[in-house]
Order: structure tokens, then sequence, then C-alpha cells
């Protein structure tokens, strides 16, 4: 591993959110505090409602926070930018573009100014490869799969090199058995690669199977972070051994144990 | 369940016994039933249904619409004679149409031309009003649909222009334009401006806000926006438009082209008038028609061209 592993990395400090609407302010997040390592993987789990996306959001800087201020490199985060790529939970792509041209885009925008067009082209077709769509390159998204399109998606924010990757229930839309090779595939990926990872999900499991680190939020309104919780579990991690470990179950408790006994979920009628 | 002992006897045997047991009999049988009915009720249809309804479906489609054409035959022929044949039957209409027809591209001076030059010259202003409308009203529509303020500033003007029938604006382009043939253009124009900017505005307002992000994620450029995300999400938006416009072109010409003169179809219809040859005049408005479908034609399939799945959540 990185012998210099920055601590801090990303550090958000104070942040607060309040969205104005119609009925008056409404504060979404409030008092959060968080660091992330160099490499980290994170995964932001908790109740729907309780500002995950709206963390992310800040994060990618598709939104300024209301108080507070988010680093990334020790540098405040005042914009979107392709250093911080991020997939979308409903993938997002082009549809008039094929899945090369989606990628393409991404590519260009960010190698361009530095790199040959036969060279831009084959960083797309790599990506691709990498995640096992080089026969779709052709193909619009209108004419693929679900989960093939979340894969383009996830092409599409590897290919620009992010330093930090900000994924937004990126596997939400999936049925279960796509969902767990997606799962497997992105563990490959980030292994490989390195990258800094943010995740946004409500799966338990895929929080314990994917990440360092487990962000429980607090219910809404006015969320904040509750719980931080390390995952010392070894890699490459494997979903059908882990599935007996003992420490896997572990996690796995203890994160079931804050969503649904400490913040347990009370719904409210909104009208 | 009391009911069900007052049913008949066939009926009686399964709903005698008690709910669930009643239930899971039913589907049982139910379901041994289906698969062993299934194979045979297929083979059955196969057999007997299918090949007959095969050679239907065309035919149900060519049907109707050449029964509705019988019938408009049958009317004209009634109207005929009706009229004492002041309004020309089907067949020596059609025998009209068969001359004139027959060399479509003649010119014996200014106001005795071929019915060919006549639509051309018609298609033609069409597609000078029409194109200046698309010049000026497509950035227009980008710019309203873009900018609230610009959409609060000329959304009243257009309400107030849209709903005036173009021919008022006719006289005020002879005034200017001092001549005929810009005026009927600057009527189309002026018809076919207002779904061309109102479309076009719609779209620009309907871009998906998933694609906004994806740009400010990739942070393209200004250009980059333009041409790859705004312009083809609006593309189908602004197709419709064009065909809404097109299409009241193609009805407005007609009447300027009534009061204009000159060379064109609706002068043309107008001419035969004078002349009391009621056979043209028919034969004009079929080909009016015919023109009409086309063009909608040709744009419907255009814009189902370039009209892709949005993003669903």
């Amino acid at each position: 591993m990185n012998t210099t592993v920055n601590p801090q990395y990303i550090d958000i400090q104070g942040v607060e959110q309040v969205f104005r609407t119609k009925k008056g302010p409404f504060c979404a997040l409030q008092n959060v505090n968080l660091k992330v390592a160099k490499g980290e993987f994170v995964a932001l789990i908790g109740h729907s409602g309780c500002g995950k996306s709206t963390l992310l959001n800040l994060l990618a800087g598709l939104t300024q926070p209301t108080q507070g201020v988010l680093l990334c490199a020790n540098r405040e985060i005042g914009g979107p930018g392709p250093e911080r790529a991020v997939v979308f939970q409903n993938h997002s792509l082009l549809p008039w573009l094929t899945c090369f041209e989606n990628v393409y885009l991404a590519v260009e925008r960010v190698f361009a100014a530095t790199e040959s067009k036969a060279r831009l082209k084959a960083r797309t077709d790599a990506v691709l490869a990498m995640v096992g769509l080089s026969a779709a390159a052709q193909k619009r998204p209108g004419e693929i799969s679900g989960g093939m399109k979340q894969r383009v998606g996830i092409a599409r924010a590897l290919s620009m090199e992010p330093k930090v990757l900000l994924l937004d229930e990126p596997f939400g839309a999936l049925d279960a058995l796509t969902r767990a090779k997606l799962q497997d595939e992105l563990l490959q990926i980030v292994a490989n690669t390195q990258s800094t990872v943010i995740m946004v999900t409500h799966d338990v499991d895929e929080a314990v199977l994917l990440s360092d680190k487990i962000v429980m939020m607090t219910n809404g309104p006015s969320a904040t972070i509750g719980e931080v919780l390390s995952v010392d579990l070894p890699r490459p991690r494997n979903r059908v051994e882990l599935a007996e470990s003992t420490g896997y179950l572990y996690y796995r408790k203890a994160v079931i144990d804050f969503l649904y006994t400490r913040q347990a979920h009370v719904e409210k009628i909104t009208a | 369940m009391v009911s069900a002992v007052f049913h008949s006897p066939r009926e009686t045997v399964p709903q005698a016994a008690s709910g669930a047991e009643r239930s899971a009999t039913h589907s049982i049988a139910g379901n041994a039933g289906a698969i062993s009915a299934k194979p045979e009720k297929h083979l059955k249809n196969a057999a007997t249904t299918r090949p007959p309804r095969d050679f239907s479906a065309p035919w149900m489609r060519v049907l109707p619409p050449l029964l509705g054409l019988a019938l408009l035959a049958v009317l004209w022929e009634v109207v005929s004679i009706a009229t004492k044949a002041s309004i020309p039957s089907p067949k020596d209409t059609f025998l009209q149409a068969v001359v004139l027809f027959s060399d479509p591209f003649y010119r014996n001076g200014p106001n005795d031309q071929g019915v060919g030059w006549n639509v051309l010259s018609s298609l033609k202003r069409v597609a000078m009003g029409f194109g200046l409308a698309a010049i000026v009203g497509i950035p227009v529509g980008f710019l309203i649909g873009r900018f609230t303020f610009l959409s609060h500033m000329f959304n009243p003007l257009i309400s107030l222009m849209r709903p005036v029938s173009p021919l008022a604006w006719l006289p005020i382009g002879l005034l200017v334009f001092k001549g005929a043939d810009p005026a009927a253009i600057w009527t189309i124009f002026i018809c076919s401006i207002w779904p061309m900017i109102i479309n076009t505005a719609v779209g620009v307002q309907r871009v998906p806000q998933d694609y906004m992000n994806v740009a400010r994620v990739l942070n393209l450029s200004e250009w980059k926006i333009v041409t790859k995300i705004l312009f083809p999400s609006v593309l189908p938006y602004m197709l419709t438009g064009v065909r809404l416009a097109v299409g009241t072109a193609w009805l407005v010409i007609v009447a300027a082209e009534m009061l204009t003169g000159g060379v064109g179809i609706g002068f043309w219809v107008w001419d035969e008038w004078n002349n009391l040859n009621v056979k043209n005049i028919i034969i004009a408005i079929f080909v009016i028609g015919i023109v009409g479908l086309m063009l909608e034609y040709t744009l419907i399939k255009l814009a189902t061209a370039f009209t892709f799945e949005e993003v669903k959540n």
C-alpha cells in the first residue's frame, strides 16, 4: 500500500446544507465532519431522506454548502470537475450517443489537451473493455440492458482517471444478480486503480462487502453522521467466503443495529 | 361459502370443500387443466383460425381506406348528378387530371403554366418563408428557453401575436416589400415562426437536469454542451415545431396566393374559378391535399429518426 497515506485526503468540516423551500428553510444536513484517506472506500448509508445524496452532491460540487467547507487534496471544492467523477443513480447516459461516444466525451474533455486522437480512442476502448463492454461499444444506451448502462456510466467515470469516484446508489435500480456481479467488478476495478471511492447506498451487504469505512447517517431533517464503522476485513474480498465469516456478520449486525434499532425510521406523513 | 350449496350439482363438488383447500384444489386442478388443455388448444388454433387471420390482416388494413375513398366517390357522383354536372363527376375530373398531368410543366405565358410549376412555386415560397422562420425562430426559441428573463419578456408578445391570422399580415408585407412574392413569403414567415419559437423554447426548458449534471461534472465547454446535449435533446421538440409550421404554412400559402396572384397553386385555384373550370379546382384540391400529406409524412419520419429514449428513473 501507499506509505504516505494522507489521512485527510477529503476533509469535510462542519458542513450544513439548508434548502430554501416554499414551506420555509429545510435543513438537510447539519454539522457533518468526515475525513477520508486517499485510496479509501467509504460507504454512506442511512434511511432514505437522510441526506446521503445531498452530501454526495456537495462532494461532487454540484451544490454548495450553506455552512462549513469541503476540501479535496487540501483545496476547497468550488464546483464540479472531472477529478471527482460521479456515477449517477440513473446512469445519465446521453441517449443519442453510442456507448463509445458517451465515454469518449469524458475522455476527450480530460485528455484532449495532452494526447493524440488515437490515444484518446485507445483509452476509451480500454475502459470499455475493463467493464466488459467492448462488444456493445457501438450500441446506443436504448439498445442495452440496465446493468450494461450502469457499467457504461462507471466506465465514463473511470475513464477520466478521477482522484475521487463518487457513486450515488449506482446499483440501486438493478436486479440482485446483476448488482452482485457489478459489485464484484467494482471491487476488482478499485483494487486495480487504487481510487478513493465514496458511495451512497442503502444496502447493508453492499456497504460491508465493498467498504473500508461505513459512515452511518442519522435520520433527517438536520441529518448528521451518527457513527463511523471501520471494516477490517482482509482484501481481496469474496462474497461467498465472507457470507460465513464471523467478521462479516459482526459488521453487518453493527450496521443493522444502527439502522433499525437506534435510527428506526419513522415515516412522516407528508401530503 | 354457504351459497355454494345452492349452486348447480356440478359446481358443488369443489366448492363444498373448505376455503383454503378449495382454492388449493382449484388452482391445482386449474393448472393441470391448463397444462393438458393448452397444447391442444394451440394446435387447434394453429390448424383452424390462424391461416385465415394471416390472410385477412393485410386486407383489413387496405380495405377500410379503400371503402372510405369509394364512399367519397359515390357521394361526389351523387352531388354531381344532383347539381346537373355543374360539379363535374369523378370520371370527368379523372379524365381531365390525366390530360393535366400528362404535361405538368408547360409554360404559355405567366398566367398559364402547368400544374407542376404552380405546385413548385408554392413550395418554393413555403420553403423560403419557412426557412427564414427557422433561421430566426430556432435561435430565438433557444434564448427564450434558456433565460427566464427573456421568456417573461417575450411570452406576452407571442401570446398576443400567435392567434392573429397570418393573412392579416399580408397588407403589411405588401406595404413594406412592395411586391406580391415577398409579401406571400412574409405571410408564411409569420405563420411558421410561432410554432418554431414555442416548441424550441419548451424543448430547451425540458432538457433533463441529469444531462446538465453530466455536463457540469464532465466540465464540458459551452460549445460541447450546445452540440452534444442541448441540441440533440431539443431536436425532437424542434422537429415538432417544424411539422406544425410546415402544416400551417401549406394551409396559408393557398389563401395568400389567391390574394397576391402570380404563379402558385393558390393562384391557380382562383384563376380556374375565374375561368369557371371546376374540374381543375377539384384537381387542385387533391393536389394540395396530397402535397400536404407528403410534407407531413416526411417530417414525421424525420422526427422519429431523431427521437431517443429519455433517461427514466
